[in-house]
């Protein structure tokens, strides 16, 4: 017997046929006409005029005629409510049917009927099952609760069935259990407030104990439920995981990611010094890499976590990397992961094996992935120095194939060699021109011609390269344009007798016929620049660039943090948070790792992550201000430089920024003479960053109160440009021995925001908020309040470049929001930081001279005296004075809050108002930001 | 094509148009087989020209969407065999049958055919006792979903196969880039009862641990034993006894189940090794040569050998000479197949080809794709070795010696690529 023909009728009078042939007294005849019904519906034919027929047939005991028909029920029901109402009867009855099947099969039936007259009815009989003698018909009314809430949540808290199902949990049957457990799960997340799934250590040892015994779908549910609870110290976390282990040898993949995903959760609670730490570091790699032998979609989901995994814990997979190796026959969605996961795994042990192969992969046939593994060559030459050489060479091979997309993905890579190593390949820029005609993609394009502008001191044609790029200026894309713009800028400052026509055709294309708000400003500030002081502007153009980062493409961390939470589900393999692609209130509650506890924190090593704080085993991804600054006056190609894609987008807008305020006036005046205030601008360059001119001239008068050392001016630390609306300035104080970060919030956006609190990343000296960030009322836009942030320096130490670097995080009713902010060194300068005058004579000679680091402090009008109490309000000590052929030697001492000693030596002419600066360390490191600390104090 | 039926039951029509559209029709090459049209993700595996879609608008867990979708497919495969158009069409019922069984509200269910099979059949449901009914469910939701009571056979017997896949991937001059072998042991129970099974097999880690107390023993048993990587296993099996004592216990289902899966890495016997050797001659002509050679006891015979060697595409006439086999290039595959029926161990063998090539003014060279290999050997490649199967069934009066016990390796190729 076959279904197919019941496919196949398409004759007029159908339904009339099918009406007679379902009132048909024949058991036979009837369910053939049921199942054509349902086979007209499969195939989307209007069949809901048969209703009242096929509900007739409803009271069977054919169980076989019986599922037909609530199928049909199901489907049809909520375009015919009242003819629905027809059925409950049955259904009420079936729910006493001695049959268990039966009572399962009307309770699952009715659940689906998304009707709400039906809806009260199905309460009594669900209830009734929900305590059935049956597990068969237990496990299917548990199901049966969470249609209903889909359905009416109100209706199921009114009758208390939300109560019931927890009861279920403690169910003699491992089936009814996991069923409750999904359910309640499901209810729990369209209500993220209420307690449902109250976890606690009883309930949690029910869950593990049925964990052992239910069917593969049952272990899932009840993982990923055991995910979402927060065990209250590390050893109740160490004993949940050893029960979860065994999981991770099971067939069934889905079962395989939620055991890691929980391990992964709760490994976050461990100390990292535990030897059971490292046992399940251990454990864990295998079963990931089994995975991968699965059918392709599920080698699929595993490859997206398995590269969150490799970021939040790259010491798993380390040794595994051939594994990630690409097969001949995989599908391009797995070739593709794995060239990824290859590139995070690349390291000095392992680098040839991966470079042999990222060569053959770029003969591939694939365009997608032949650019990506030309891509990862060259990652692989930053990432791991040793092997740039070959990285190198092998690009320069593939170039010589002359595929056109090869060439240009090549050149792109090599451009972010050229950062990194700078001065180290340029032999191979004349392979690079050669190839200049083919390139038609604007990246591969914008490269070029950063390559051409930052060597065009050693390119002969320099000149007439960027020359033959100008003639269809306006036809190129906004980043072609703004790097020509800057390379013609580089090659006249470097080559200024030849280039002097081309950089007026380059500047006047770029501010008089383009519409490009960014390009004309650009185009502005280097016309000015050059106009007023073309020193420095060499010095701002041709300034050196800070240094790229190795990891590039990484997750944002505590996304990456929340990410880990969602292994195994679709935001793991989107790498998108579930409020990105579920609509509704549902699934949005963030969900975080949890933090260590207090009694691992105390065996922590330095290295380790201090709570909730992004992981210290994360590359910073935080860009740092001197990165804005450089990409302003140097790049403007994508993300090399560091981090989040989101904050990459922003950087160009960002930096212009940096200079926006203040030069409005500035350009405003547009006949182009030399206003008075315009020679400040290069000055202004080099100062911290600003909010406005004004700013500038507040430096003079903001003068360190006597109490105190001396405080900055606040400056603007996230425009509100990167932060929706958020802007935050502010500056660094210490008073009375206790450190403190003076903020200023303003809400530039249009609505409210509220929740706001802050962080900080691991630092030098440890620096981390004495308190919570407290704003009392909620920010009204426009409005702006100032908070004292007490500081203190206990935080976990991390060493920092530049030492004094503080990555912040902040957090808003918004989202959260990063930068990063040098603090001045002397806030850090103790009270007790005066040495015995013995004291102060033996330490200088126990410390090597090579310790002893000599700076010129110019242009300090003060004489001693004054000199030395500015420099004591700030808690630099003179201990001894001496005159020697008329000058004043200052002995002096400070004392750093880690405890490092710094001895000086202060040498000053009288009449001279240049300073000679001589600093002993132990830690020589500091020496420099010493300087710096006395530059400002002296001259502020 | 056919789209599944069971999505235009759980969702709306139009998700199934989008997902028509978008997916199925869509010009490219499928990218992903995860797509997100509208906020709404799609799930889809392909059986033949079937393809298979779930559709979700939350975040769940897609490892257990994708596992669920094979599970339907094996247990659709259980009920009538191939997936395929004509065969869905004709069990259509039979599928809303099942689904609504196996799947509800979303939540995956039940799922071992054995288990369903005693309650939903092709001719639906038999009529039944109350006993019978109250076992059913009781089994079907049970501690042992996957075995039901009272089994009986007159002549109890299992049957063990060892199928290994061996993956090598090996540079043109024989470096092995990366070797693999991915492994399963397939168990065919026919025995009465409840019967507890105990596998064992020469483990490195459970020999050594056992080698602790008789010392003589490790010498000789040290060198035979295997390091597994890692194995996974049926639900059936223990898993907490595993992992704390390593011993793989369990109660077996009826009829044939896999009941685990390995992998090693270690040590692995590659049973041929592929000598590749392409000459470029002008611009116009190939020369190709290969040698394999077998590497396993004299005494055992490999079969089913087919080497493939790829031809570039504007590959216009081909010259073959082989000592063994045969050999035939095939244009429309873009390679020269040659077939061994048989082939004993330590032996080689060797295949010249001219291939001519019309000239082209295609600037991008041919990819060489590797050469690839399939046979079929006697022996488990990881060095596997069955040590025992005990069966233990206390309530009936047969014991472990009146089992009758078959085991069989087979070693195939899986990936077995050499780059030329």
């Amino acid at each position: 017997m076959t279904d197919s023909k019941y496919f196949t009728t398409t004759k007029k009078g159908e339904i009339f046929e099918l009406k007679a042939e379902l009132n048909s007294d024949k058991k036979e005849k009837k369910k053939e006409a049921v199942k054509k019904v349902i086979a007209s519906m499969t195939v989307g034919k209007d069949v809901s005029a048969l209703f009242p027929d096929v509900v007739n047939c409803m009271q069977t005991d054919n169980l076989e005629l019986k599922k037909l028909v609530y199928l049909y029920l199901m489907n049809y029901a909520k375009s015919q409510p009242d003819m629905a109402i027809m059925a409950v009867n049955t259904f009420v009855k079936d729910c006493e049917d001695p049959n268990p099947l039966i009572r399962a099969l009307a309770v699952r039936t009715m659940g689906c009927i998304r009707v709400d007259k039906i809806t009260e009815y199905l309460c009594e009989p669900l209830r009734k099952c929900l305590k059935d003698e049956d597990p068969y018909v237990r496990k299917t009314a548990a199901v049966c609760v969470a249609k209903l809430h889909d359905i009416n949540a109100q209706l199921v808290e009114d009758q208390g069935f939300l109560d019931t199902l927890k009861d279920l949990i403690s169910d003699s049957n491992p089936m009814v259990v996991a069923n409750a457990v999904a359910a309640l799960s499901e209810i729990a997340e369209s209500h993220p407030s209420s307690n449902l799934l109250d976890l606690n250590p009883q309930s949690i040892n029910k869950l593990l104990t049925a964990l052992n015994e239910c069917t593969e779908w049952g272990q899932i549910f009840i993982l990923d439920c055991l995910a979402n609870y927060m065990p209250k110290d590390d050893r109740e976390a160490q004993s949940i995981c050893e029960r979860v282990t065994p999981r991770l040898s099971h067939a069934n993949s889905a079962v395989v990611l939620s055991a890691v995903k929980v391990l992964m959760k709760f490994m976050e609670m461990l100390s990292k010094d535990l030897d059971y730490y490292g046992t399940l570091l251990k454990k864990l790699a295998p079963p990931l890499v089994t995975l991968l032998s699965a059918e392709p979609e599920l080698q699929y989901v595993a490859l997206r976590n398995i590269n969150l995994i490799v970021q939040k814990r790259p010491e798993i997979l380390k040794h595994e990397m051939k594994v990630f190796f690409v097969k001949y026959n995989d599908p391009i969605y797995v070739k593709l992961e794995k060239l990824d996961i290859m590139i995070r795994l690349a390291s000095q042990a392992n680098i040839a094996q991966v470079l042999a192969e990222l060569k053959e992969y770029a003969t591939e046939v694939d365009v997608d992935f032949v650019r990506k593994a030309v891509r990862a060559i060259g990652r692989c030459a930053i990432k791991v120095e040793q092997s740039a050489e070959r990285c190198v060479s092998t690009l320069l091979d593939l170039i010589q194939t002359k595929v056109n997309y090869v060439v240009q993905e090549a050149i792109v890579v090599i451009k972010d060699i050229f950062r990194k190593y700078p001065n180290k390949y340029e032999s191979v820029i004349a392979t690079l021109c050669e190839n200049l005609d083919s390139l038609d993609e604007p990246e591969a394009r914008a490269a070029m011609i950063w390559i051409v502008g930052e060597y065009a001191e050693r390119i002969d044609n320099a000149d007439e390269l960027l020359e033959s790029f100008l003639e269809g200026f306006h036809d190129e894309s906004t980043q072609v344009q703004l790097q020509l713009l800057t390379a013609i800028v580089k090659l006249f400052l470097k080559k200024p007798t030849e280039t002097q026509e081309l950089v007026q055709q380059v500047l006047s294309l770029a501010t008089q016929d383009s519409d490009n708000p960014d390009l004309r400003d650009r185009g502005y500030i280097y016309w000015r620049l050059l106009s007023t002081d073309p020193v420095a502007a060499k010095e701002v153009v041709l300034a050196e660039k800070p240094l790229i980062s190795e990891e590039t493409d990484l997750i944002e961390p505590t996304l990456l943090d929340e990410l880990i939470c969602y292994i195994g589900t679709l935001a793991s393999v989107y790498h998108k948070p579930p409020s990105a692609f579920v609509e509704g209130g549902r699934g949005v509650v963030h969900k975080s790792l949890p933090p260590r506890t207090a009694s691992s924190e105390s065996t922590e090593s330095p290295e380790t992550a201090p709570a909730g704080a992004p992981s210290g085993d994360q590359p910073d991804v935080i860009p740092a201000q001197g990165d804005l600054l450089g990409d302003l006056l140097n790049l403007d190609l994508g993300p090399p430089v560091s981090g989040p894609p989101l904050a990459a987008s922003s950087i160009q807008m960002g930096a212009v920024d940096l200079l926006g305020g203040g030069l409005d006036s500035l350009i405003g005046d547009t006949n182009f003479g030399v206003p008075p205030a315009a020679a400040a601008a290069p000055a202004r360059l080099g100062a911290p960053i600003s909010s406005g001119l004004s700013d500038l001239f507040d430096l003079t008068s903001g003068v360190g109160t006597l109490s105190g050392s001396y405080v900055a001016p606040k400056a603007v630390w996230l425009p509100a440009m990167k932060a929706k609306g958020l802007e935050i300035s502010g500056t660094f104080t210490r008073q009375v021995g206790s450190i403190s970060m003076d903020l200023q919030l303003t809400n530039k956006a249009l609505q409210v925001m509220t929740d706001f609190a802050i962080q900080f990343n691991r630092n030098s000296f440890g620096l981390a908020p004495a308190a919570p960030l407290q704003v009392h009322a909620p920010l009204s836009p426009n409005q702006t309040v100032e908070i004292s942030l007490p500081l203190n320096t206990v935080g976990s130490v991390m060493k920092m470049e530049p030492l004094n670097n503080l990555q912040v995080a902040v957090k808003n009713n918004i989202d959260v929001f990063y930068f990063s902010t040098l603090y001045p060194l002397h806030v850090l300068f103790v009270e007790d930081g005066k040495m015995d005058r013995q004291m102060f004579l033996a330490t200088w000679k126990d410390i090597p001279n090579e310790n002893e680091a000599q700076f010129q402090i110019r242009d300090c009008p003060l004489n001693t005296e004054a000199a030395s109490g500015k420099l004591q309000s700030s808690n630099i000590f003179t201990i001894a004075k001496r005159n020697v052929e008329g000058q004043d030697m200052l002995y002096q001492s400070l004392k750093l809050t880690n405890g490092i000693w710094v001895l000086a030596e202060l040498r000053i002419q009288p009449g001279n108002p240049s300073f000679m600066l001589s600093l002993k360390c132990r830690a020589p490191e500091v020496s420099q930001h010493v300087y710096q600390a006395y530059e400002t104090i002296l001259k502020n | 094509m056919l789209s599944s039926l069971y999505a235009s039951f759980s969702l709306r029509r139009n998700a199934v148009d989008a997902f028509r559209v978008n997916v199925i029709h869509a010009r490219q090459q499928v990218r992903s087989p995860v797509t997100n049209i509208a906020r709404t993700s799609f799930f889809h595996v392909k059986r033949s020209n079937i393809w298979l879609a779930a559709v979700t608008k939350q975040n769940v867990n897609a490892a257990m969407v994708f596992e669920f979708l094979y599970k339907m497919c094996d247990v659709m495969a259980a009920y009538f065999g191939k997936i395929s158009e004509e065969n869905i069409k004709n069990n259509f019922v039979l599928i809303y049958e099942l689904l609504d069984e196996i799947l509800d509200f979303g939540y995956p269910q039940n799922s071992e055919t054995g288990a369903l099979k005693t309650f939903i059949t092709q001719q639906g449901i038999k009529s039944q006792t109350k006993e019978e009914q109250s076992q059913i469910t009781s089994q079907v939701t049970g501690q042992i979903g996957w075995r039901r009571e009272g089994i009986k056979y007159r002549r109890n017997e299992l049957f063990l196969d060892v199928l290994e896949s061996v993956n090598l991937l090996m540079s043109p001059q024989g470096q092995v880039l990366s070797a693999h072998v991915s492994g399963r042991v397939v168990m065919k129970s026919y025995l009465s009862g409840m019967p507890e099974c105990k596998f064992g097999m020469n483990d490195k880690i459970v020999i050594e641990k056992q080698g602790k107390g008789t010392a003589d023993e490790t010498g000789k048993s040290g060198k035979q034993s295997i390091a597994i990587d890692d194995c996974t296993f049926h639900q059936c099996v223990r898993l907490s006894k595993f992992d704390s004592e390593r011993s793989i216990s369990f109660i077996p289902p009826d009829g044939e189940f896999e009941l685990m899966r390995y992998r090693t890495t270690k040590d692995i016997i590659l049973p041929f090794r592929v000598i590749p050797l392409v000459r470029e001659v002008g611009r116009t002509k190939l020369e190709v040569k290969v040698v394999i050679k077998s590497n396993f006891k004299p005494s055992l015979l490999a079969q089913k050998i087919e080497v493939r060697i790829p031809t570039p595409l504007n590959t216009s006439g081909v010259q073959v000479i082989c000592m063994k086999g045969k050999a035939k290039y095939k244009a429309s595959e873009n390679a020269i197949v040659w077939k061994i029926k048989r082939m004993a161990g330590m032996k080689e063998s060797q295949i010249s080809a001219e291939i001519e090539l019309l000239p082209t003014n295609d600037k991008k060279k041919w990819a060489r794709p590797p050469i690839s290999m399939n046979f079929e050997v006697p022996f488990a490649p990881s060095g596997l070795k069955v040590r025992y199967l005990k069966v233990f069934e206390p309530k009936l009066n047969y014991s472990d010696h009146d089992v009758i016990k078959w085991v069989r390796y087979i070693g195939r190729s899986g990936i077995y690529e050499t780059r030329c």
